[in-house]
């Protein structure tokens, strides 16, 4: 799932400003940032509470089923249309994916009321790691599940650097380093060394990516 | 021709050691280390944006390092650059008359003066020493055919005495198996451990040059121990230094010592003064 952050508040203050707005609507994601506890009814009311504190009128919320679906969102616009028809502004409370979705939209101007930040994993309820930077070349295959492109912090696919010390990550101390944990697992199930892996080809990720699985049109 | 290699082929004991560009346009004092270092050792390392903070490039470093003559082993970072940029530094240090390369994957940029900068690391540095040694045999990394060929003397670094062993070896070999023809280490404390690293490398015909460490007193001790990634002085050593009533002078003593082991077991000796420069005739002196 994407995991996202609060928008730090002066930012949103500051961005309602520059529009004059003296009401908004408010959209979460009933997804990820439910998930991430960043965009969920919860959060959606918090942040209603905090606007209206402002002196601001909120004329509506709403947390639809997936933000970024753009369907989904433009049904969800049209249910609320008289609440969004009254606000000056719409505030997101999803990704930077469902924030575009929804100013697709409507007509109104968007704005972020979070910060996306990557591809998470839910290692619990609120714990989040990263373990996938979606390269389009996946290595997992070679390095027993464990993906230094994403959880090594320089990236290197053939580690490790010359930080390691005592088996720990040069860089975020605490951790193991990922080129250990990718031997010795390699080792447990009695796999050959990884081998030196080539250069990550970047054209497989060239921006901005779209898949087309219609039959018709060119997938990027 | 490459001295180091030259002399490394022969199996002449060699003495490489460090400057570092400065950090803005005067290169005086780095002029003024390498007149001191220069009688002493057969080549000298330009670091590159050492400690992921801003410094003057290698490449222009290394070729004023060349023009006072002597050898510099150019060092490059996989941190700054993108694959264009170093083929296209490679290129250029090889037209500069730059000989000797040491690839080298660079710390994170959160260690350094720029915290805020992207880590490039779109190479690691067993694929750039891979880079280096097709442009040796005259082609990119894409295999296209390059007017002019270089002729690198390809080296990179390793840490004998970082656990787990087992990592660090096949770490090494794989090095190797990429083009690499001697490494530098990090500073060595233990010999035992170092004998290991020969042992196990020398026979895939790369050279060892081993690291020391001039620990002029006990606050170099404790930013090494805090601040620089992947070394720790042990404390036997550090309590010898933090005990003496001359540090300096004890860190000279410990120095030849170590030095005086290491041509028994190495193929060089790599000395970081950390300051003391003036010491490195003594040390290398003293220790034969």
């Amino acid at each position: 799932m994407i995991i996202t952050r609060p928008r730090d508040w002066e930012r949103i203050e500051d961005n309602l400003a520059s529009i004059g707005a003296r009401s908004v609507f408010i959209m979460g994601c009933g997804q990820c940032a439910t998930v991430a506890h960043t965009g969920g009814e919860t959060e959606v009311a918090e942040v209603a509470a905090r606007l209206e504190a402002l002196g601001l009128e909120v004329t509506g919320w709403t947390v639809g089923e997936v933000t970024c679906h753009l369907g989904g969102t433009k049904l969800e616009s049209r249910k609320h249309g008289g609440d969004i028809e009254a606000a000056d502004a719409v505030l997101v409370l999803a990704c930077g994916a469902g924030v575009q979705t929804v100013a697709d939209s409507v007509t109104k101007p968007v704005f972020p009321g979070l910060e996306s930040l990557f591809l998470g994993n839910v290692i619990r309820n609120g714990i989040f790691e990263e373990r996938c930077l979606m390269c389009g070349e996946c290595v997992l295959d070679k390095t027993a599940g464990i993906c230094p492109v994403t959880t090594c912090p320089k990236g290197l696919l053939n580690g490790p650097c010359g930080g390691m010390w005592e088996g720990m990550c040069e860089v975020l101390t605490d951790r193991e380093c990922t080129h250990v944990r990718i031997r010795r697992r390699l080792t447990e199930q009695h796999r050959a060394g990884k081998g030196t892996l080539a250069p990550k080809d970047f054209s497989k990720t060239l921006k901005p990516g779209g898949v087309n699985i219609r039959g018709h049109g060119d997938s990027r | 021709m490459s001295r180091l290699r030259d002399m490394l082929s022969a199996g002449e004991f060699v003495v490489t050691g460090e400057v570092a560009p400065p950090k803005g346009a005067d290169v005086t004092a780095m002029r003024a280390a390498v007149e001191l270092l220069a009688p002493h050792c057969h080549a000298l390392n330009v670091t590159d944006n050492q400690g992921a903070s801003l410094h003057l490039a290698s490449l222009a470093a290394s070729r004023i390092v060349l023009d006072m003559g002597i050898e510099p082993i150019f060092q490059q970072t996989c941190r700054d650059r993108n694959r264009l940029a170093l083929q296209s530094d490679l290129l250029a240090a090889w037209s500069l008359g730059l000989e000797n390369v040491l690839v080298v994957t660079g710390d994170d940029p959160r260690a350094g003066d720029h915290p805020n900068a992207k880590g490039v690391f779109d190479l690691d540095s067993t694929q750039l020493a891979e880079i280096a040694r097709g442009m040796n045999e005259g082609h990119d990394m894409m295999d296209r055919p390059l007017a002019g060929a270089t002729d690198f003397f390809i080296g990179a670094a390793m840490f004998p005495e970082a656990e787990p062993w087992d990592v660090q070896l096949a770490r090494a070999e794989q090095k190797i198996e990429a083009g690499v023809r001697f490494f530098q280490t990090q500073a060595i404390f233990d010999m035992t451990r170092l004998k290991r690293a020969v042992e196990a490398l020398r026979p895939h015909g790369a050279k060892v040059i081993a690291g020391v460490l001039v620990l002029k007193s006990p606050r170099v001790i404790d930013f090494i121990n805090e601040r620089l990634a992947g070394l720790m002085v042990p404390d036997a050593i550090a309590d010898r230094i933090r005990s003496a009533d001359d540090p300096a002078e004890e860190a000279i003593v410990l120095a030849t010592e170590q030095v005086r082991e290491i041509r028994t077991i190495a193929d060089g000796v790599h000395i970081m003064p950390l300051g003391l420069d003036a010491a490195v005739g003594r040390i290398l002196g003293n220790s034969s």
